[in-house]
Parts: structure tokens; sequence; C-alpha cells
């Protein structure tokens, strides 16, 4: 690629031109992160007014609270699914979509459409649809003599979440694969043809090992996802119930900072989430990046 | 060994026809070269041979079944394309055990094949690197070798040498010969380059804008050219062409008014009422002394290209552009005045209007 040298003659104008990104990452990333690292050693007394320094109590407090420990799993079962059912639903429709000769543009266009709505407005979708007194899908079913009632069942509950999360992320993982699949040469595929591959062998020994380096990148970024901005369809859906069945880590961090004002708490679990995603991106740039090549 | 047999072969994409109606045998073990310029339909109707495209009308048989609603797969033909397409994900062993496994052959008898087809390509080193570790010259090694292993009734090739650099490509057109007077394979070759062609080739198929202009054997192309294209295609530096009227009875043709060229034997008496154009091809002037001079040339610009020199020159009389080759270096300055005879039967004649040959 060639690359072009900007050379600005005005000393102070390219500071100006990056001021706004960094601004934007000092004010609500560093900031954020650098009071939470800060707070998850203080403890704070109930009316806001005093705080203590308490070490790593918060960490212990945690480590040892059931109810975080099940989140913990929660969060790890949620994410999983969240991944990995997104992941499998918008590989096969890119697959489909890449082979569609008539229409194919308005198919694709459609496929994208769900990213444009915000996960909280997804969420709120979803929870009217199968809402057992309003929703139409939940007509259905009980017309379907199937008794549907994520307020009250946990299963129902944890299915919806991931159903509504998983449905958001359908459009990103699609573009993602899409663009996969059109870097894939055609003869490659014809050469497998010729050599005798069924379209199904030809998708498993060929296409499938080609997109790895999608595959993965798109791991990472659904989990990050699934942890992270899934926030908004769990607030609107179920609020983390019914019996914290739907109480992912970072809707606790909300719930206990929030609503159970216990700061030090909270502050102590988006650490743990930082970390987390620290973590990923790290594999992310370190490992990925450099050994999934062909 | 197999035969294969196009008949009246049509192929249109939505409402461009870009082949209108081939027809040709191929024999037991011959190499078929389709050569033409690009978008002449060669590469179309080696698709069309391998089944990664559906026929429009016609018939394509090999070994006298027909196969025209067949997969590639079960058409038992191998293809080694313009890109390679080595599977970028898989060593080179198994890039050649591709197909055998797929077709549930024994673990043994993989290993057998796939070992003597690399020792045949000198690829036994390589087997267990990737394909981006190899080079343009070994990759399409490589791709030939997939063909190989698999024993297939027809091989086809898609311009395979054209990704390579020159001296790459003269190399590897000697090892396809060889290989191919080794295995005796049936081949179809496409190819848009024509020294490629000739050294290959049993028989030629010319290609222009989606008809077939001529077969034959690749000298009995360059010599006896069907129509002005092949004339023009075939050869380099290309045919020189000029319009001309038969006289004497047929016997003779008048280039100028002072200049007119001899016909071998009885020359062409039934066309005498015809237009023609007269082909000579560079290498077929002779140079002579000014008294017996049948055409004179006016020098332009001289190239020596050590083997030969190409003087680009015009008509004395009617000023047409012409070639000529001579052998080895020769000095001649611009505007030098040169005088050539032309031996009477290397002389082609071709109807004006319908460019085909008379003669």
């Amino acid at each position: 690629m060639i690359q072009q040298r900007v050379v600005f003659n005005n000393k102070v104008l390219p500071y100006l031109l990056i001021a706004p990104q960094v601004i934007i990452t000092l004010v609500f990333f560093f900031w954020p992160a650098s009071q939470a690292l800060y707070q998850s050693v203080l403890q704070e007394d109930p009316f806001g007014l005093a705080s203590t320094f308490v070490g790593l109590d918060n960490f212990i407090d945690i480590f040892t609270d059931e109810i975080y420990l099940n989140s913990l799993l929660t969060t790890g079962f949620f994410s999983i699914s969240v991944t990995f059912s997104s992941m499998i639903v918008s590989l096969l429709l890119a697959v489909m979509a890449n082979r569609v000769l008539w229409g194919g543009a308005i198919y694709k266009t459609l496929l994208i459409w769900p990213y444009a709505v915000a996960t909280m407005i997804a969420g709120v979708l979803w929870f009217f649809l199968f809402n057992s007194t309003a929703g139409i899908i939940a007509y259905f079913l009980r017309v379907m003599e199937y008794d549907w009632n994520h307020a009250l069942n946990t299963g129902q509950a944890m299915f919806l979440v991931i159903f509504a999360s998983a449905w958001r992320q359908i459009s990103y993982n699609f573009i993602f694969f899409l663009a996969g699949l059109h870097s894939i040469p055609p003869s490659l595929i014809e050469a497998s043809a010729i050599d005798g591959a069924s379209p199904f062998k030809r998708f498993w020994t060929i296409v499938f090992p080609l997109l790895s380096p999608t595959s993965f990148f798109l791991i990472v970024v659904n989990v990050v996802y699934s942890f992270f901005e899934t926030f908004g369809v769990v607030h609107a859906i179920t609020g983390g119930g019914p019996d914290y069945a739907t109480n992912i880590l970072v809707f606790k961090v909300y719930h206990d900072g929030v609503l159970g004002l216990d700061i030090g708490s909270s502050a102590a679990q988006s650490v743990i989430l930082m970390s987390i995603v620290i973590f990923l991106t790290v594999i992310q740039f370190r490992y990925i990046e450099r050994k999934v090549h062909y | 060994m197999s035969t294969a047999s196009l008949e009246g072969i049509k192929k249109s994409f939505g409402d461009v026809q870009v082949l209108h109606g081939i027809d040709c045998k191929i024999q037991e073990g011959e190499f078929i070269v389709i050569l033409g310029p690009s978008g002449c339909g060669k590469s179309t109707l080696l698709r069309l041979i391998a089944g990664l495209e559906k026929i429009t009308v016609g018939t394509i048989k090999i070994d006298d079944r027909e196969v025209n609603n067949l997969e590639p797969a079960e058409r038992d033909i191998a293809m080694v394309f313009q890109t390679y397409a080595l599977y970028p994900h898989m060593s080179i062993f198994n890039n050649m055990a591709y197909g055998l496994k797929i077709r549930k052959m024994s673990k043994e008898e993989i290993k057998k094949r796939v070992y003597n087809a690399a020792e045949i390509l000198e690829l036994t080193p390589l087997l267990k690197r990737k394909p981006k570790e190899l080079s343009g010259g070994q990759r399409q090694r490589v791709a030939m070798g997939r063909c190989i292993v698999r024993e297939p009734k027809l091989f086809l090739f898609d311009e395979p040498l054209s990704n390579l650099d020159a001296k790459l490509r003269v190399q590897m057109r000697l090892e396809i010969r060889k290989l191919h007077q080794r295995l005796n394979i049936t081949s179809v070759y496409v190819t848009h380059d024509q020294v490629e062609a000739m050294t290959l080739a049993d028989r030629l198929i010319v290609m222009d804008k989606g008809f077939t202009a001529q077969i034959g054997s690749p000298l009995d192309v360059y010599e006896r050219p069907a129509n002005t294209f092949v004339a023009g295609f075939i050869g380099s530096p290309a045919m020189n062409f000029m319009d001309a009227k038969l006289e004497n009875n047929g016997r003779s043709i008048r280039i100028s008014e002072k200049e007119y060229l001899e016909l071998p034997g009885k020359g062409l008496p039934e066309h005498i009422d015809n237009k023609v154009r007269a082909g000579i091809r560079p290498e077929h002037f002779v140079i002579c002394d000014a008294k017996e001079a049948q055409i004179k040339l006016k020098t332009d610009v001289v190239e020596k290209l050590g083997a030969d020199t190409l003087v680009h020159g015009f008509t004395l009389e009617n000023n047409i552009a012409m070639t000529v080759s001579l052998d080895g270096i020769q000095h001649f300055d611009a505007d030098t005045i040169l005088s050539f005879r032309i031996q009477p039967d290397k002389i082609h004649i071709f109807e004006s209007e319908s460019g085909k040959r008379l003669n």
C-alpha cells in the first residue's frame, strides 16, 4: 500500500485534529477506569459522606459471595451461547447470501438492519413480542399449548436474553462472514468441485478453514459484546431475574452500584470485568492476529 | 486414455452469446490447444468441458458418454487453473491427496500415488510445506501433481503459465510437453500465447469471437491459415496483407501498377473476378538485386534482435506498411530502398470480403 506522509506547516493543527479523540478517550475511558480502580479499594458509608481504605477486602467479599459466583457462571453460559448461536446463524445466512443470484442486495441490506437497533430497543422489542399477557409470540406459543412466561420461568428468561442479544449481533457477524467468503477465490471452490468434493464437503474442508481468521476475530468480538453491551437487553427484558437467572456480571455491576449503592463492591466488580476485557484484547492482538494464518 | 467430442457447443450468458457452435473431436492421448485473443470464448469453452458452466446448446461427450448434465466431479477430469488454486491451508502432500481422500482411496494407495507424482515433478522435498512457501514454478508443478495423482480421463489447462516469468514459462512449457509424452493423457490446453500453442499442440483450435476459425496441426495452421484472422493471429511478427487483383488468367496477382507476384502452378483461374487480399509472412521476403525486385520497400525503423532483424517500412509504389524479418544482424539506415523477391508458394491469397483462404 502506498502511504502518504502528510506534512503540516502549522504546529498546533495536528494536535487540534487528534484532540477530540484523545479527550473522548480520557473523559469516557481513562477517568472512569481510574475512578473504578480507586473506588475498588474503598468502602463508602451508606450516605456517601465518608469512605475508608479497605485494601482488597472488596475483592475478597466478591469471590466469597455466592450470588457473584453464580453470576460468573451465568455470564459464562450466556456469553458462550450468544457467541455461538449468533455466529452459527450468521455464517449460515452469509453462505446463503453469497449464493443468492436474484435480490441479493435487498437480502443483504435487510440482514444488516438489526445492527442499527440499539440494544435497549432490541430488548424492549423482544420483551413485548414475548410478553406473556400482550406478546404476539407468547400468544402463538399459548395456542400451541406451550406455557410461556419469562418473568417466572428461569430457563425461558435465559433463552430470551440470549435470543435477543444474539439476534442483534447477527448483522455484525454476517457482514464479516460475507466479506470473508468473498475473499475466498472462486477457483479454490471450483478446484475442489473438480476434485470431487460435494458442496457440504467443500464447505467443511475448504471454506470453513479459510474463514478461520474471521471466525476467531468474531469469537473475541462476540464474547466482549455479550459481556458488556448486552446490559440493555437484560435490563429491558428481565432485570437480572427471575431468581438471578439472568444476572450477568455487567448487570450486577449496575445493580450493586447504582441501585444498591455499594460503590466499593461495584467498582471491584468493574475492575474484574476490565481485566477480562484486557485479557481478551491481548489474546486478540497477540495470539490470534499472529497464529491464525494459513 | 480417453476421447472427447464437442458437438455444436453454444453458450450464452443472458443475452450475450459467447460461443456460436463449436465442433471438435479429440482423439485418445491427443494434446489439443485452444488459442485465441482474450474474449474469444476459449476459457468459457474449457469451463464447459470441466462442467463449471452449463451448456446452452450442444453436447459434450467424454468416451462416448454424454456429460452435459454431470457435475464436474462425475466427469473424471482434472484441471490446472491459471491461479493454481492450491488449498492454502493444506500441506503440498494434502493438496495432492485431497481428491483421492474424497474418493475414499486407501491410505497406502494415496501415499503411493502422491509420492509417485512428486517424484515425476521433483516435488518430493517440498511435500510437507504450505503453498505460500513455494515459488511460482513450484506451485505450478503442485497444481499439475494434483491432477496427475487422480489419473483422470481428461486433463484441462486454463492458461497455466501466464502467471510465470518469461524464463520459467519456457521451462515449464517443456515440462508439460515431457509430462504429456510420458503419461499420454488426453489434454485440452487454453492459451493466448502462440508460442505455447505451436510447441505444445498436436492440434490447434484457433478461436475468434466465439467461432472456431480453424482446427488443425500447428504447422498446418501456420502454413495454410484458413482465413485472414488466423493468418494475422498466428506468426510473429504478424503477416503482411495487401489488396491485390488476380490477372493473367489467375496465374499472377497485381499489387500495384508496376508490381506483380506470380502464383505457383496454374494459379487461381476460377477466382479471376474476385477481389483478393494477398498475405506474405515477414520471414518469406528474400532480399535481391534491384533488377530482380518484385517488391521494393522504403525502410522506416530497423529492429536488431540478434538472431534476426526486423525491417519496418512502406512499399515504394503504394505506401503500404510492411514488416520484413531477415536472418542475422543487418544494418540499414532509415529511408533506404530495399528490393525483395517472394517465393510463389509462400503467397497466401484470401477473399477480400469474407477473408476466406482461396489457394
